[in-house]
């Protein structure tokens, strides 16, 4: 790791004034970004760190609106008793991620600002329709996540919360990598008043996708046989040592009509 | 058995300091004034160095030197070595080509080592690595063995035409071919094992250490044998003479084979060392163990297996390529041959063998001995095939087996070895009575009422241990002997020091060595230390590989315990005034057998210093030493048996249950050796299911972190049931065959048997993914 000044913020506003400084990066948790920095492939000049930021952290249920501070940690997100109840295809997802130590420092606004293309949180936001709230403004998730490690973010701009209504139905199914335990595909399906989402994670080449084929098949009938013989194509699907478009091609419907069969369970 | 001796479950003594993180590794140890290398290495695979400028790097912060591959030369350090000469079957040697410590004209594989820089710290060192500037003529690079013989493919080293480095054979062509010919069925297959990646838990070390005013070297390094490194690093490196050169290896967290050999680091310090005036440490990083620990496997082979019309094997034909990758480490050419070739017979009466072995160079990571070395290679192929035979003659795969296994000891094989003990339908028996192997039908059918795929794999194994006698492998081409030395030594107040030119890197020798002075002498395992790992403390040794420490390295103790008992048995005799003839030790006390006389252990002991009433002519004291060289290999042999379930829909394959019936001979302590079976047979797993090192076209390893690199986890590993029938080995003392490898020698068939029985295939690529399986159930479609 190359010398870098580490700044602890103690406000967002205070974060918003020190990222300003040298080629910052802001730091909450730092689960990707610190092993960038390890192996010397990340060298900033200067850290600015979230994580103790009290105002960014905690989850708060009102009626049907969830709202997730940044700086919750994966292992709040899959224990907190309100999220399970409102949501607990979410707090599942968390529980997933990583291994114990990943969730107990690796937060929610870390993952999604990172946006790592076989994160599990962006196919979460994105089925959930949810709003990514930053010190500046609103952004809805379908505008949010762009592409592989690309977001609406603005330099400096710092994610404050998350926040969705909670959907009818949910849950989250994800297949492993076997080697780095990130997904190779992982499909989040939500029901809510406004229909069938259905988001992919680990397998999309430009990132994080809503799966037609998967939603238009739900729409009809939620119910994982209506999904039997659906076919996703492989086109704009990853290759990689791991598995080919056409394996994941295969896996988005095997995890999506899992997801299905969890969710009304 | 006592509670503390042979046959013992004794709890490993040395785990106390290992799980409370007191162990004392190359990492932890600090001398006076030490600073800190970093390696620059190629970031190519194959290109001409045209330029290597320092200066900035030389300005850095806290920089004490930066050196290159021409200094290194001007002053005299040789090249490494390959230390077993094989020569192809026109009688040439083989085509060895320069491996300087670090390169200085050309580099041959991501990795290859060009300039080492010493700073204060460790990061300052990493810096100026960074501010080496080296200009490369990228050549073209070439990763696969079969492309580098193709003609036209790129000249790895000039000295070995075509990458080819030797064509060997052993065996009989013309009997194999004729058997082949007069079969009334062949079976044919192509069949690959996948290169793999170590993966010690403790990264590769070295600090060398330059005394000036002693004109002497110190090296602490990561070795699994620190006698062989003295020994090639004074003899080839000329890095000091012997005398002037102490090698120490302190507790080393795994070996597997990768630490056996003398790579360039550890040379390049002792070096620079003196070279700076500092002490020089460099540990590795976890990307350069994967880019340089020499790695495992990678062969192709195609094998024609014949049969009569009485399903016995009348004919074995093989035709392997070996990846040895871009330079000859130190015993990469032994293990393609023979370490492989001469185990081509398994546990099977086969009357004619042939093998063909090329091996080649590539632009990737050295290959070398890795756990099992050879043996895995050997027992694949003829345990894939015999799997498949069975199939195509419609026959048990068990019954196949047992129609073919040799019955009678010793039995000569056609590939060189006298097996000479064994019993492998026992270890049959064992295993398909402990896995239900005739209950498999049913098991298969529950299966597919829930969707999902079952299958049933068997390998009996056999393996060589011990490599020897030293007279045997010295004709074969080894440059070294391969017997063992033991020291023991009682001290005045009758505790004893065993020193052992074994090196224990986590199989608990301090443990299992003090059970066997134990049950000799009934003094407690407590009172017993076995000295190990440094050159200045114990007597020239071979260090520990080929699962040799306990019917090699034991018997070498167990020799030096005789001529301990002898002696003190003469001074008890003489102090008892009894016939030596009737004195036996036994629980820490030495008696005159049939009656209530008796000693002390430790009176015997003290008698034999304080020298005041010896037997007339005796020497005082109490230590002996004794070298042991084995009568022959050992063959530790089994039968292992896998059962999978795969989910067809995402291609994950479940082992359900795994079954290992080993015939180790004689066990010192059960549960280490549990530990060891569990252990190999999760890297056997490792192999069947998960690790694959990959490198691209243009030589990029991409598998060069945990990342992307599969290493089997707990949670993909079924708890293995195991158990042993036990023979034991007529060849030494104390009738041990070795344990260390067998697993990771014997599982892989099986697991790969399994798969393809479930799916209804030939054959799967290793690692057998879950896309892979997936791809293979599709294709079947």
């Amino acid at each position: 790791m190359y010398a870098v000044n580490y700044h602890r913020a103690a406000s967002v506003t205070d974060a918003a004034k020190l990222v300003k400084s040298g080629d910052a990066k802001l730091l909450s948790g730092g689960m990707t970004l610190i092993p960038a920095m390890k192996t010397r492939l990340a060298a900033p000049s200067d850290l600015v760190d979230l994580s103790r930021i009290k105002d960014l952290q905690g989850v708060k249920v009102s009626g049907k609106t969830v709202t997730i501070g940044a700086a919750t940690t994966h292992y709040d997100v899959a224990n907190d008793e309100k999220l399970r109840k409102a949501c607990p295809a979410l707090a599942h997802l968390a529980s997933l991620i990583g291994d114990p130590a990943v969730r107990y420092k690796g937060t929610i606004g870390g993952s999604v600002a990172n946006n790592d293309p076989a994160a599990d949180y962006p196919a979460a936001l994105l089925a959930l329709g949810a709003t990514i709230v930053t010190n500046k403004r609103e952004i809805s998730a379908a505008k949010f996540f762009i592409g592989l490690f690309e977001t609406a973010l603005k330099e400096g701009e710092i994610i404050t919360a998350v926040s969705f209504t909670a959907p009818a139905k949910a849950a989250y199914e994800k297949f492993r990598n076997p080697a780095s335990r990130y997904a190779i595909v992982g499909v989040f399906v939500a029901k809510g008043k406004d229909g069938v989402s259905v988001a992919v994670t680990g397998a999309g080449d430009d990132g994080v996708f809503r799966s037609k084929e998967i939603e238009a098949a739900l729409a009809k009938n939620f119910a994982a046989s209506a999904l039997d013989g659906v076919k996703v194509p492989a086109k704009n699907l990853m290759t990689d040592l791991h598995a080919s478009a056409e394996y994941r091609a295969n896996l988005i419907a095997v995890m999506a009509k899992r997801a299905v069969a969890a969710a009304n369970a | 058995m006592g509670i503390e001796g042979i046959g013992a479950r004794v709890v490993r003594k040395e785990d106390k300091r290992f799980i409370t993180g007191a162990g004392r590794y190359v990492d932890d140890m600090v001398v006076p004034g030490m600073k800190h290398a970093a390696f620059v290495r190629s970031p190519h695979a194959h290109a001409q160095i045209k330029k290597i400028d320092v200066k900035k790097a030389q300005a850095m912060p806290g920089v004490i030197g930066v050196l290159t591959g021409k200094e290194l030369k001007a002053d005299g350090i040789g090249n490494l070595i390959c230390g077993w000469m094989i020569h192809s079957k026109d009688g040439s040697p083989m085509k060895m080509g320069a491996w300087s410590p670090l390169a200085v004209d050309k580099v041959r594989y991501v990795g290859d080592a060009v300039v080492i820089v010493v700073a204060e710290t460790k990061g300052q060192a990493r810096d100026a690595a960074e501010a080496v500037e080296i200009t490369y003529k990228e050549l073209k690079a070439v990763v696969d063995a079969t492309k580098a013989l193709q003609k036209g493919a790129p000249q790895v080293h000039a000295e070995a035409e075509d990458n080819l480095i030797f064509d060997w054979e052993i065996g009989d062509a013309k009997a194999t071919d004729a058997a082949i010919k007069a079969a009334a069925h062949v079976t044919r297959m192509k069949i690959v094992n996948n290169r793999l990646v170590p993966n010690a838990m403790e990264p590769r070390a070295a600090l060398g250490h330059y005394d000036k005013a002693e004109d002497h070297f110190t090296c602490w390094t990561t070795s699994q044998n620190p006698h062989v490194a003295r020994l090639v690093m004074s003899a080839f490196y000329n890095v000091a003479p012997e005398n002037k050169l102490r090698v120490i290896a302190p507790d080393v967290g795994g070996g597997f084979g990768s630490k056996i050999y003398i790579y360039p680091e550890e040379i390049v310090c002792l070096w620079a060392s003196k070279k700076t005036g500092v002490p020089v440490k460099w540990v590795a990083d976890r990307t350069e163990s994967f880019l340089t620990d020499a790695h495992g496997r990678d062969h192709v082979s195609t094998v024609e297996m014949a049969f009569d019309k009485n399903n016995k094997i009348t004919g074995f034909k093989v035709d392997t390529i070996a990846n040895l990758g871009a330079y000859m480490s130190l015993f990469s050419s032994c293990v393609p041959t023979y370490l492989y070739a001469t185990l081509l017979s398994g546990q099977y009466n086969i009357p004619a063998i042939h093998a063909n072995v090329r091996t080649v160079y590539t632009n990737t990571a050295p290959v070398d001995a890795y756990r099992g070395a050879g043996r895995p290679e050997a027992t694949y192929l003829l345990e894939r095939t015999m799997e498949v035979a069975a199939r195509e003659l419609g026959l048990s795969p068990a019954e196949l087996r047992r129609t073919n296994f040799i019955t009678e000891f010793p039995h000569q094989t056609p590939v060189i070895m006298n097996y000479d003990a064994g019993d492998y339908g026992a270890s049959l028996d064992a295993a398909t009575k402990a896995s239900d192997y005739a209950g498999f039908a049913k098991r298969k059918a529950a299966a597919a009422r829930q969707g999902k795929l079952r299958g049933i794999g068997m390998s009996c194994y056999i393996e060589a241990c011990g490599i020897a006698p030293s007279a045997a492998v010295g004709s074969l081409g080894a440059g070294v002997g391969l017997w063992e030395s033991a020291e023991v030594r009682v001290n005045a107040v009758g505790t004893i020091e065993v020193l052992t030119g074994s090196h224990s890197h986590g199989q608990g020798h301090e443990t299992t060595f003090a059970q066997l002075v134990n049950q000799r002498f009934g003094v407690p395992l407590d009172s017993v230390s076995i000295v190990h790992g440094d050159t200045d403390k114990v007597q020239m040794g071979m260090g520990t590989y080929g699962s040799r420490s306990g019917a090699v390295g034991m018997s070498a103790i167990a020799k030096a315990l005789d001529k301990v008992e002898a002696k003190a048995k003469k001074i008890a005799a003489h102090l008892l005034e009894a016939d030596e003839g009737d004195i036996v030790i036994e629980n820490g006390e030495v008696k005159v057998a049939g009656t209530d006389k008796s000693l002390p252990w430790f009176q015997v002991a003290l008698a034999a210093y304080t020298a005041h009433n010896l037997p007339a002519g005796m020497e005082p004291g109490l230590k002996e030493t004794a070298f042991y060289d084995p009568a022959n290999f050992t063959f530790p042999a089994g039968c292992y048996i896998c059962e999978v379930e795969i989910d067809p829909e995402t291609g994950t394959t479940e082992i359900v249950q795994f079954v290992a019936a080993d015939d180790f001979g004689n066990i010192i302590n059960p549960m280490i050796v549990e530990g060891q079976v569990h252990g190999g047979i999760a890297q056997g797993i490792g192999q069947a299911l998960l690790e694959g090192a990959h490198y691209d076209d243009s030589g990029q390893l991409l598998t060069a972190s945990y990342m992307d690199y599969t290493m089997p986890r707990a949670g993909d590993l079924p708890s293995f049931r195991v158990s042993t029938t036990n023979t034991p080995c007529p060849s030494n003392p104390l009738g041990i065959k070795g344990c260390g490898e067998a697993g990771a020698i014997g599982s892989p068939p099986a697991v790969i048997n399994a798969i393809t029985d479930a799916i209804g295939i030939t054959d799967i690529a290793m690692p057998a993914s879950p896309s892979t399986v997936w791809a293979a159930i599709r294709a079947k479609k």
